[in-house]
């Protein structure tokens, strides 16, 4: 049991306990934040898995950004008070509950795989790779080099997405 | 001459032409009446002048086998093979001379008893028809040609009989012919599907020269064979059972009467029995069979005629009586016969019908013109025509001679022949004395029936009204003309085959042995070595039998009693059982038509075709999309959560089978 | 060695997204259980980086730009549709009606 282990189990509760309770509060505002922190909670495992740049994106643009945008039109659209039928009747309930069951039965086998001998990395390869490029530098030189034409088409997808935005939210064309 | 058997394709080729000149008359210039009768006369007696040319060529070359012309292949079907061919042997010479000279005769008559009907070209149109499929029968080389031949006989015979087709009764009576046919039509053709099976081949010569080999004598095969094709003659020759639509028959024109009912199409079965002589030879049960029915129906049909008032039902009947004794004749074995009496019956009924039809002209003519509407064709109207019609008359009594059986006429022979080829037959199997002594009672009361219509037409006073007997006439020349050559053939037909034992040369018979050769040379030896006293006890008796009812008649029954037909007494007793023709078509209409017609109404036209197929089936097939549409419309709800649920459902499907 | 436990980790959140998506009727609400499914997914990938090599966090780069892009757009439109049916709940958003 060494501390990176109960590290990780710690936040790794904490993200599934905030995540549960985020799919069953009635308010929107309740939910929002408690996905916030369950995606706060995530940064950690993030770090211990050798991802520290991921980790910090998460926090800055997952839980800092993205989320604070789904709260700004939380309120904007006036959704903070618990509405009185926002959850399926006890025939939706029954529903979700037996498909996540099998989803949850079917996920199972993941607890044990392993990628196959041939294509896995010697163990601390990752940690081996960081030391020589840095944390940053691990990340960065892949994205320019190999995955340089995806990153600037996702520049181009980001474009549209503000342009979009824009015109589907204004109040007259 | 021997070159002229090559031209046998010309005698039904001729008719056919006449078909479709006529048939191209009759849609496109139906008045051009001199036109038809050239074309529908000319074809015929230049049919008659090739077969007398081809006739004489096979007497020169006098050949054992039948000549066969194969034209071309008609059917090639796995292993049947059949060519449309035509054969030449005595037999069909004999069927050949028949069918085109009296055809051309009654072609003649109805030049002039047809003159005034709209239709005059399409009869004549049928008529060349009818001859071109009759020929097709008599010299087609297989079963199935010959088959052609007798469905096409069916056909014309239900279009000439329903030619009056405005008339609903007249249509009725055609379609009943068809239909009763169809049935003995049947018969036929399970018959072939057996030979098929049994020979592989349908075509005459396989059949006949393996039959002996192949068949077992007196076995099942070969019996049934042989009922199944006498069905079919039951059907096409009025016998017991479907002899019905023959006197419903008379519907049609007189000539087609004389023509299709009594010389032709109707002996087209006594025909068939002879060709296959080899295949009833090797049945002895189905000989008598042929030969009881036949002398059944020949007693039951002249019952009947006793008590018949209009002209021609009499006929009719009396039709389906002499075929019986040409049945008789052939299940006896003694086939030569059974031809002979075909041949003379055809001369002295065509006669008979062509004189009755010259009578119901007259009285046509007469009743037309004062404007009554009385009924041309009943006895009761009639009487004491002989000074109106001396002609017909005269030819008409030789006719009645000559059917009655009074020597020496043609049909003294003729019946003679038959009734002592099965008395001789009745030394070996007691039964033939009994069909015997049917076909001596059926002579009687032939003899006594004709007489009575002699009498009530001919004689007594005339009932046909005042104004009416000034109209009364003699027919033209061009119909009068072949009632005097037919009249002459009744007289001296009985010459082609006088028998042995009368000092004759039996010409007929000799002619005939090399097609009938076989088992028939049997009978007719065994006919004549029982000659001798016994051979002219029968004679004599026969004779006597035929006086006895002509005297009878006269002496029993008085014209003078009867009344015109509007104001005559209904029947009573057994002379209504007669006259009803014994309630047989009551009795098939109930027990045969009617639960047939509930049958095709209730069950398979409501039950089955409306209730399952259109309502279970089209509409039910309707319902069903309609209602796995409906199904399908309630998933399209609209609400995302929903489809949501549907998708992630599905999302697990795929995982599980991705997997497993 | 934290690769299992990663895995087991991510397949919870992943269900517990899953289950939200089922359960939840308010349109924003479903849209967020669909981000913590991504992220769920994105521990995954992160895990396998650590057998298969360093493009396991480049797709994370990648994930998360592309969820940025999506959630803009995605709450715009329900902004407009807010406007014109002055309501989030799924149950009302039903044109589709077949």
């Amino acid at each position: 049991m060494t501390l990176v282990t109960v590290v990780f189990w710690v936040f790794s509760g904490i993200a599934v306990f905030a995540a549960v309770l985020c799919i069953s509060r009635r308010s929107a505002v309740a939910s929002a934040l408690w996905l916030v922190v369950t995606l706060f909670s995530l940064a950690g495992p993030f770090v211990l898995l050798e991802a520290q740049f991921i980790a910090v994106l998460q926090v800055l643009v997952y839980a800092g950004a993205i989320m604070v945008l789904f709260l700004f039109v939380i309120m904007l659209l006036n959704l903070g008070r618990a509405g009185p039928s926002d959850l399926k009747g006890p025939i939706g309930l029954a529903a979700a509950t037996i498909l996540a069951g099998v989803l949850m039965l079917q996920l199972r086998p993941l607890g044990s795989a392993e990628p196959p001998q041939a294509m896995a990395l010697p163990e601390g390869a990752l940690s081996a790779l960081q030391q020589q490029q840095g944390m940053v530098g691990m990340v960065a030189r892949p994205l320019f080099e190999t995955y340089l034409i995806p990153f600037e088409i996702t520049s181009l997808l980001l474009l549209a997405a503000v342009v979009g935005a824009v015109v589907l939210a204004k109040r007259k064309l | 001459m021997t070159l002229a058997v090559t031209w046998l394709w010309l005698i039904p080729l001729l008719p056919l032409a006449g078909f479709v000149a006529n048939g191209a008359l009759a849609l496109l210039r139906p008045q051009a009446k001199s036109a038809v009768s050239v074309i529908g006369v000319g074809v015929l007696v230049a049919a008659f002048a090739v077969a007398v040319a081809v006739v004489a060529g096979l007497a020169e070359l006098h050949p054992a086998e039948p000549l066969v012309f194969r034209y071309w292949q008609w059917m090639v079907v796995g292993n049947l093979h059949v060519d449309a061919a035509l054969q030449l042997d005595q037999l069909s010479a004999v069927m050949l001379l028949v069918v085109t000279g009296v055809g051309s005769l009654i072609h003649v008559f109805s030049v002039g008893y047809m003159r005034e009907d709209p239709g005059y070209a399409r009869y004549f149109a049928y008529l060349n028809l009818f001859v071109f499929f009759m020929l097709v029968l008599v010299l087609g080389a297989s079963f199935p040609v010959m088959f052609v031949g007798w469905e096409g006989v069916g056909l014309c015979s239900y279009l000439l009989i329903g030619f009056w087709f405005t008339e609903k009764a007249n249509a009725d009576a055609g379609k009943k012919a068809f239909i009763v046919n169809r049935i003995g039509d049947f018969g036929f053709l399970v018959a072939m599907f057996i030979l098929f099976q049994q020979f592989g081949s349908l075509d005459f010569t396989d059949v006949f020269t393996q039959s002996a080999t192949t068949l077992v004598a007196g076995g099942g095969v070969v019996t049934a064979v042989t009922l199944f094709l006498f069905l079919g003659c039951t059907g096409k020759s009025a016998q017991i059972p479907l002899y019905t639509w023959l006197p419903d028959a008379m519907a049609g024109p007189t000539p087609v009467s004389a023509l299709i009912h009594a010389a032709t199409m109707v002996t087209a079965g006594v025909y068939l029995v002879a060709r296959c002589h080899v295949l009833f030879s090797l049945a002895p049960v189905s000989q008598e069979v042929v030969a009881g029915v036949g002398a059944l129906t020949a007693l039951f049909a002249a019952t009947i005629a006793l008590k018949q008032w209009d002209i021609k039902k009499v006929l009719a009947y009396s039709t389906v009586s002499q075929l019986g004794y040409m049945f008789v004749g052939v299940g006896t074995g003694a086939y030569a016969a059974g031809i002979f009496h075909l041949a003379t019956h055809a001369f002295f009924k065509a006669l008979l019908f062509l004189g009755s039809g010259s009578v119901i002209h007259a009285m046509h003519h007469a009743y037309h013109a004062t404007h009554a509407h009385d009924d041309a064709q009943d006895m009761r109207n009639m009487g004491g025509l002989r000074q109106y019609l001396p002609w017909t008359f005269a030819l008409m009594w030789i006719a009645t001679l000559a059917i009655a059986g009074v020597p020496p006429f043609a049909g003294f022979f003729s019946k003679d022949e038959i009734l002592g080829a099965a008395f001789a037959r009745g030394a070996t199997q007691p039964i033939w004395y009994l069909y015997w002594a049917m076909g001596l009672t059926a002579a009687l009361l032939t003899a006594f029936y004709m007489t009575r219509m002699m009498l009530y037409t001919f004689h007594g006073p005339n009932r046909t009204g005042e104004k009416e007997r000034t109209h009364l006439h003699e027919a033209p020349r061009s119909m009068t003309g072949p009632l005097v050559v037919l009249g002459v053939l009744s007289a001296i037909g009985g010459f082609l085959n006088v028998p042995v034992f009368m000092g004759g040369s039996a010409r007929l018979e000799h002619w005939l042995a090399p097609a009938l050769e076989g088992p028939a040379a049997l009978a007719a030896p065994a006919a004549d070595a029982a000659a001798g006293a016994g051979e002219w006890i029968l004679v004599a008796l026969a004779v006597a039998i035929a006086i006895v009812g002509i005297v009878a008649a006269w002496r029993l029954l008085d014209p003078t009693h009867l009344v015109p037909a509007r104001l005559a007494p209904a029947e009573t007793g057994l002379g209504k059982i007669l006259w009803q023709k014994w309630y047989v078509d009551e009795l098939y209409d109930a027990l045969i038509v009617h639960p047939l017609v509930w049958l095709s109404r209730r069950v398979l036209w409501q039950g089955v075709d409306q209730g399952v197929i259109d309502g279970g089936g089209v509409n039910g097939a309707a319902r069903t999309m309609r209602a796995l549409g409906w199904l399908g419309s309630r998933l399209q709800t609209g609400e995302v959560g929903f489809y949501v649920l549907l998708f992630v459902g599905g999302v697990l499907a795929v995982l599980g089978l991705a997997t497993r | 060695m934290l690769f299992g436990p990663a895995l087991a980790v991510s397949a919870m959140l992943f269900v517990i997204g899953v289950a939200g998506v089922l359960v939840r009727r308010n349109a924003i609400v479903i849209f967020m259980c669909v981000e913590l499914m991504l992220n769920a997914v994105n521990l995954t990938f992160v895990a396998l980086a650590q057998r298969l090599g360093v493009a396991g966090q480049i797709f994370v780069f990648f994930v998360m730009a592309v969820a940025a892009a999506e959630a803009a757009v995605g709450l715009a439109i329900i902004l407009a549709i807010f406007r014109h049916k002055e309501t989030v709940d799924l149950r009302n958003i039903n044109l589709l009606r077949g």
